[in-house]
């Protein structure tokens, strides 16, 4: 995984421990209002490999950062011997794919023409395609790729998606990732929707004011369950739509507990065996309220939860994925995340929003939220497989 | 492989294609002009605020959406949208806005960007609260969809409704993505034995590229070959010609969908 917090496993739980933030005042050139943002560092200096040279975009480099970190290729690599490359397929979440690019190359326009310059890509850079075609082709495999690019949501749908290969027998193992990077379109959409923060966000308190935008890209490698007893395993998952705007969610989270509601039957887990939930969490006014009547609809009040929005910012395609690696770093820890930049919880809310990290919490079963644009929700549950689930 | 699945209700927009009864003539007998224009599309299902809102493209693949859902109840059948470019022409105009004088972006044409935009109007349109997808494989997309749709209705669901779409992209970017005309169709799926079928279908996945055998009217071949949404086109043809027939669609740009399709009399 790269994150605002660094690169890799270690540097991420470190941060969440250690309650640190990655956000940052916005340096992003042509920005001209002031926000936060996760950044992830080291990315212009981390030209991608001579032979993928087509693929040169700031959304392909953020995933082969983060393809490179605790030992994730080389794994690749040997499931790849094992199983065969067209037994592994590839799905990925993002919203911006590489926009990035394109945005870059209007302001390059010839003078006269108004034609992109040559070395537009836009197969390998915008199309929303070309990060999941980018990471078969990286990674050597032959199998099925696809984008899921439902907003925020996105990258939580892509482990329901792959649940259904793997059950289909489409493949052996799927490698699932969401990775967005940061752009002008979505600094200067989220703008016009007034719902950037100025500050760092503060999920769930009382005088939160809007999101802050991150960056992140972060992978895992899904097999058929059973394959290891007592692994980190995708326990159920929920979808569902909202059918009622746009841009925000239904005011009682009616989606979002219908989606919930789903994926507690999937796994045919009692709400009661949550011990964490790992919000959506964006920070906006009506965002967090929202979740909450949804969680307090299918999962009742007092459940502890907590959002990481405030460390890594709303990482919008990879906030879904972000959420899950979070929460098997959790799982695999014994210790959950708090809630960064909160003092004073919203009283509205009535889930437990823990503000301070636990560093020693028994937690088995953690659900995590993700919610997108056109009122697209997942949600997922994450656990240890257990002979007979 | 679970209960039988139908193929009961399809929607068709293209260039001379207003809708999928008129267009099996042309579909049976060839002859389409590929450069006749792609009907406009109107979204009569979205509340008249929405619909002013919402794009050309997301307006045509919601009518092929309302048009293969026909008389069946929307809300509880989920729903599948899959698209190389998406809302290429909104995303053209933030482009031009980022790079002018001023670069404030209104928010509707913001939450109209995203490549969900279809899905998430259908939702409000079909009052359906049913899990939406959207997905891109970029040539492979209707194809990767198809895929996707079929693997719902294995898991749970007993019907689902799949769309593909596209529009051509305005210039400059039509310079490296040239689609002359915009496509769009809709298949309503199902696994439910009440319904009744235009053809049933058999499928399995294949792990090589397919070889895709032109289709013999050249107009027609043209539409195909230029819009991933058009990769339907032989699919179509068989229904509208009610023949058996065994065909394959590329999925994920390296594999293959084999669909075995049986007509209905």
């Amino acid at each position: 995984m790269s994150n605002a917090l660094g690169l890799g496993r270690a540097a991420f739980k470190e941060a969440l421990l250690s309650h640190r933030s990655g956000l940052r005042p916005c340096d992003i050139d042509g920005v001209d209002f002031i926000t936060a943002i996760g950044r992830v560092d080291g990315i212009e200096q981390h030209p991608l490999p001579d032979a993928f040279k087509a693929y040169e975009g700031r959304n392909n480099r953020l995933a082969h950062l983060a393809l490179m970190q605790d030992g994730f290729m080389p794994r690749v690599d040997e499931l790849r011997r094992s199983l065969g490359a067209h037994r592994m397929g590839v799905l990925l979440g993002t919203s911006t794919s590489g926009i990035l690019e394109t945005e870059q190359a209007y302001t390059r326009r010839d003078p006269v023409s108004g034609a992109l310059p040559a070395d537009f890509r836009y197969r390998e850079t915008q199309n929303t395609f070309a990060t999941a075609h980018f990471i078969r082709e990286i990674l050597e495999l032959r199998g099925p790729a696809l984008t899921v690019s439902t907003a925020c949501s996105s990258s939580a749908k892509i482990f329901a998606n792959a649940a259904r290969w793997l059950e289909a027998d489409l493949c052996d193992a799927v490698i699932v990732g969401g990775v967005d990077s940061l752009c002008l379109t979505t600094l200067f959409g989220f703008h016009s929707l007034e719902l950037l923060s100025k500050n760092p966000s503060k999920p769930c308190a009382i005088d939160r004011d809007g999101i802050s935008i991150g960056e992140a890209a972060g992978f895992a490698i899904l097999t058929h369950h059973h394959r290891e007893e007592g692994s980190l395993a995708v326990l159920g998952a929920g979808e569902s739509s909202d059918a009622h705007h746009m841009s925000s969610p239904h005011p009682e989270g009616l989606g979002a507990a219908i989606a919930m509601r789903a994926c507690l039957n999937a796994a045919q887990i009692d709400s009661n065996d949550v011990d964490f939930i790992l919000l959506h969490g964006t920070a906006t006014r009506t965002n967090d309220i929202a979740e909450d009547r949804g969680i307090l609809k299918v999962l009742g009040e007092a459940k502890n939860a907590a959002s990481i929005k405030g460390h890594i910012g709303h990482t919008l395609g990879a906030a879904g994925i972000m959420n899950a690696l979070t929460a098997c770093l959790a799982l695999e820890g014994q210790f959950t995340p708090g809630t960064l930049h909160t003092q004073t919880v919203d009283p509205l809310i009535r889930s437990h929003v823990a503000l301070e990290p636990a560093i020693h919490a028994p937690t088995s079963i953690i659900l995590s939220n993700a919610f997108g644009f056109g009122g697209s929700n997942a949600c997922l549950l994450l656990g240890r497989d257990q002979h007979g689930r | 492989m679970a209960a039988e699945i139908h193929l009961i209700g399809i929607g068709l927009r293209g260039p001379g294609l207003s809708n999928w009864p008129t267009a099996k003539e042309i579909l049976i007998h060839g002859g389409l002009d590929p450069l006749m224009p792609t009907p406009s599309g109107r979204a009569a299902l979205l509340p008249p605020t929405e619909r002013r809102r919402a794009t050309e493209v997301t307006r045509l693949a919601l009518d092929v959406a309302e048009e293969a859902v026909g008389c069946h109840d929307p809300s509880d059948i989920p729903a599948l949208f899959t698209s190389s470019g998406g809302e290429v022409n909104i995303v053209h105009e933030i482009f031009l806005t980022l790079v002018g004088p001023d670069r404030r972006l209104s928010p509707t044409q913001f939450h109209n960007s995203v490549h969900n935009a279809a899905a998430g109007y259908w939702s409000i349109a079909s009052g359906s609260r049913m899990p939406t997808d959207s997905l891109c494989a970029y040539d492979d997309s209707l194809g990767s969809g198809l895929l996707e749709g079929l693997l719902r209705l294995q898991e749970q669901h007993q019907r689902i409704l799949v769309v593909a779409y596209d529009l051509p992209a305005p210039y400059p970017i039509s310079l490296y993505r040239s689609i002359p005309s915009g496509f769009a169709v809709g298949f309503l799926l199902s696994s439910d034995p009440k319904d009744t079928p235009m053809a049933s279908l058999d499928w399995s996945y294949e792990a090589e590229p397919p070889a895709v055998s032109p289709l013999n009217d050249p107009g027609l071949e043209t539409l195909r070959t230029s819009n991933p949404a058009a990769r339907a086109l032989p699919l179509l043809i068989a229904i509208a010609r009610k023949e058996t027939q065994t065909l394959r669609l590329g999925v994920g740009m390296q594999g293959a969908l084999c669909l075995k399709i049986q007509p209905c009399y």
